[in-house]
């Protein structure tokens, strides 16, 4: 829901369970990201060794980090652009506006940027008298609708197409209230209509990057509807906002992720668009902006390096562990209560914002490790989920209930003789209630399984005590 | 010399299913092992773990590690429990300097019974049958942990009468996930509801799976729908010793 924070999860999650519309656009996803992935890696023999080598690159990337970022910054202020190095999202913002007043900027078209929502870049332009307009299909929907993206590629998944379709003609309501808006074809082509009005007249294009390459002062971004192209072509002014860990030392580097980042994001060999800009259009060049600036973000990442957290800075934001969560496949992206969600968003949200602002993120796991399967750079995302619930522990984040009866739990697993007999007391004492039913239909201090399921009833005796009868 | 088989049986079949803990000897002493199950043992430790309390998961660790380190193998009946020993005590004893290399060789002869059976003794298959049809659950820990996913199969299709159905989404989470279910038990319901649904669509009578937390929610769940699928430790099948009732079953 708009405005919740992590801390509201536990409800969130709740209502998103309840939410039909919700529910009907989640169903699915084994069928469509997760098949799509599987088949492009089926196609892909040495898909395994890529995702090694990629890791391997940001690995190394991210251990010479200051080296690769002075790096980019040197070429890209030799091909004439500017870079604007960004300690928090507070500083982001301002570098943008500064530019967008400095250009006499009115209207701001953007390419699909997740550290635009990360900096909530569209809000400040907005107080400040610019007006930003999406360009990215998805994007464009949710901002009709004053949302956030629910997803890292597909902002709109948690909307059906006869929502989509309601949000259009309310908004549209110059256009053809006949026109067919059934499929996503139709989507896109009533959005085109639109935007064509706002790619003219708009004076800056704010795009992410999916990659800073070091070697030449390129960003890059990969797209499907071509969008991004038209985000950074069209006007006087790009801007390129970013997250320092988007670096990678080679041309040849990039290539390497690139190939298994769409096969991972959704199943494509190649998005249809990866463009690479690299500074202001030259003498000569036929298009391009008159100005390059790229907005470089730390916002706590650097302060994530040395730690057990690090890993997760390989991230290249494919989605693949969203489509794969059992949770997240149940309550959508919304629910997370922040800007990224998922397994991804449940490790890195608390090393952004801080662990308690987000003490419920890292427990909505069920430790299943398909996210960790499937993750293209090899992110050991369950383990630093346990990593985030060990640091709620030390503090004492974790609600006292819970800690209390750990502790008792704990206090026996250590005492193997009071363990034992509790063990053989417990079974002969529920085991005798339940025998004739089988299972409980509600059990004290059990209330969280039995609400919704039986609990099946012990068979007496320990095996403990039916192995002691055993050898004698 | 025969090989010399430590049983960890975990703290679930101790107090829910001893009859799990028993088959799994039979099928371990029917391939040859000497089995002992030392009294003294309680639980791998994956509560405290995954709840974030390291120290009690390092001393339960420990623990284990005196208990079980003068085994040939370890094993137990359960992918979990067998994936912390195997996967996890290596990296929560790993700064330990008494009990790191301790841990490591824990670890290495650490199983999954039915992993241990196909994949260590070379069991092609069993002496038993069951009649009908049955479907299997991949628990979480055991698939992707310690990759057991074909040893079940391979020794289903020894046992006589026994016809497999394939359950749609077996490698998927029932939502048990250990305290997650108590954390969140409205996702984790969602979770086992559809699950129960892919199980009843399957048709077959009996659900099997080599967890038994899995089991233990995806039985509460059939039973709460009153679903006519019964529940079982696939060990149970595999030694010939699912005549009892099954999971959460009452006794006529």
């Amino acid at each position: 829901m708009l405005g919740s924070t992590p801390l509201e999860f536990k409800d969130e999650a709740k209502l998103a369970l309840a939410d039909a519309n919700l529910q009907k656009a989640l169903a699915g996803m084994d069928d469509t990201f997760v098949a799509w992935r599987a088949s492009a890696v089926e196609r892909l023999p040495e898909f395994e060794a890529l995702r090694d080598a990629a890791k391997g690159i940001k690995d190394h990337a991210l251990a010479n980090l200051d080296f690769y970022l002075e790096r980019f910054a040197g070429n890209v202020e030799a091909g004439g652009g500017k870079v604007h190095w960004c300690a928090d999202a507070d500083a982001a913002r301002a570098a943008v506006l500064a530019i967008c007043r400095r250009v006499g900027a009115r209207t701001v078209t953007k390419g699909k940027t997740m550290i635009g929502e990360e900096i909530a870049i569209n809000e400040h332009l907005e107080a400040n008298g610019i007006t930003p307009v999406e360009t990215d299909l998805g994007e464009y929907i949710i901002q009709l609708r004053h949302e956030t993206p629910s997803h890292l590629i597909a902002p709109a998944i948690h909307l059906t197409v006869e929502q989509v379709g309601e949000t259009f003609r309310e908004a549209h309501r110059d256009l053809d209230p006949q026109r067919p808006l059934v499929d996503p074809g139709d989507m896109l082509t009533e959005a085109r209509v639109k935007l064509r009005k706002s790619f003219l007249a708009a004076d800056v294009g704010i795009t992410g990057a999916n990659f800073l390459i070091a070697e030449t002062g390129s960003t890059v971004i990969v797209t499907n509807e071509g969008n991004g192209d038209l985000t950074q072509i069209l006007p006087r002014v790009h801007i390129v906002i970013a997250s320092i860990e988007k670096i990678v030392p080679t041309l040849n580097d990039a290539s390497t992720i690139l190939r298994v980042l769409a096969r991972s994001a959704t199943g494509q060999e190649m998005s249809v668009y990866t463009t690479f800009s690299t500074g202001p259009r030259r003498p000569g060049d036929l298009d391009g902006p008159e100005e390059f600036h790229v907005v470089l973000l730390d916002n706590g990442r650097t302060a994530l390096l040395g730690t057990e957290f690090a890993d997760m800075l390989r991230c290249i934001r494919c989605g693949a562990c969203l489509d794969h969560c059992p949770v997240y496949q149940k309550v959508g992206g919304h629910a997370y209560g922040w800007v990224y969600s998922g397994p991804m968003g449940a490790v890195l949200t608390p090393g952004l914002i801080g662990i308690e602002k987000a003490t419920p993120l890292p427990n909505a796991s069920t430790f299943c490790g398909r996210c960790e399967s499937v993750c293209p750079m090899r992110i050991p995302l369950p383990k630093m989920l346990r990593h985030w619930r060990e640091r709620e522990f030390e503090r004492h984040l974790t609600p006292s209930r819970y800690r209390a009866g750990m502790a008792l739990w704990g206090f026996l697993a250590r005492h193997p003789r009071l363990y034992r007999l509790g063990s053989g007391l417990a079974g002969r004492f529920l085991g005798a209630l339940g025998r004739r039913r089988g299972a409980f239909r509600s059990l004290p201090l059990a209330g969280g399984w039995t609400a919704y399921r039986d609990m099946p009833a012990p068979e007496g005796p320990s095996f403990q005590q039916l192995w002691a009868k055993r050898r004698r | 010399m025969p090989i010399r088989v430590g049983l960890f049986v975990t703290c679930l079949v101790d107090l829910f299913r001893p009859s799990v803990g028993l088959a799994a000897a039979k099928l371990l002493e029917e391939a040859g092992c000497l089995v002992e199950a030392p009294a003294l043992q309680t639980c791998c430790g994956q509560p405290a773990y995954n709840s974030g309390d390291r120290k009690t998961a390092q001393a339960i660790a420990r623990q284990v590690i005196d208990l079980f380190e003068g085994f040939d193998h370890v094993v137990a009946p359960s992918g979990s429990c067998a994936g912390m020993l195997r996967a996890h005590f290596p990296e929560l004893l790993a700064d330990d300097p008494r009990y790191a290399a301790r841990a490591a060789a824990l670890a290495a002869k650490s199983h999954e019974l039915i992993g241990f059976l196909v994949d260590i003794l070379g069991r092609e298959r069993v002496e038993a049958s069951f009649e009908g049809k049955v479907t299997y659950h991949d628990s979480c820990s055991g698939l992707r942990e310690l990759g057991v996913k074909a040893q079940p199969r391979r020794l289903l299709r020894s046992v006589e009468g026994l016809e497999l159905k394939e359950l749609p989404g077996a490698e998927i989470c029932c939502g048990f996930g250990g305290t997650f279910c108590i954390k969140y038990p409205e996702i984790s319901d969602r979770l086992v509801s559809e699950k129960a649904e892919d199980i009843e669509k399957t048709g077959a009578a009996t659900l099997l799976a080599g967890d038994l937390g899995c089991l233990l929610n995806m039985a509460g769940k059939l039973g709460r729908r009153g679903a006519k699928v019964k529940a079982r430790h696939v060990a149970e099948v595999l030694a010939g010793m699912a005549d009892g009732p099954a999971i959460g079953e009452g006794s006529k």
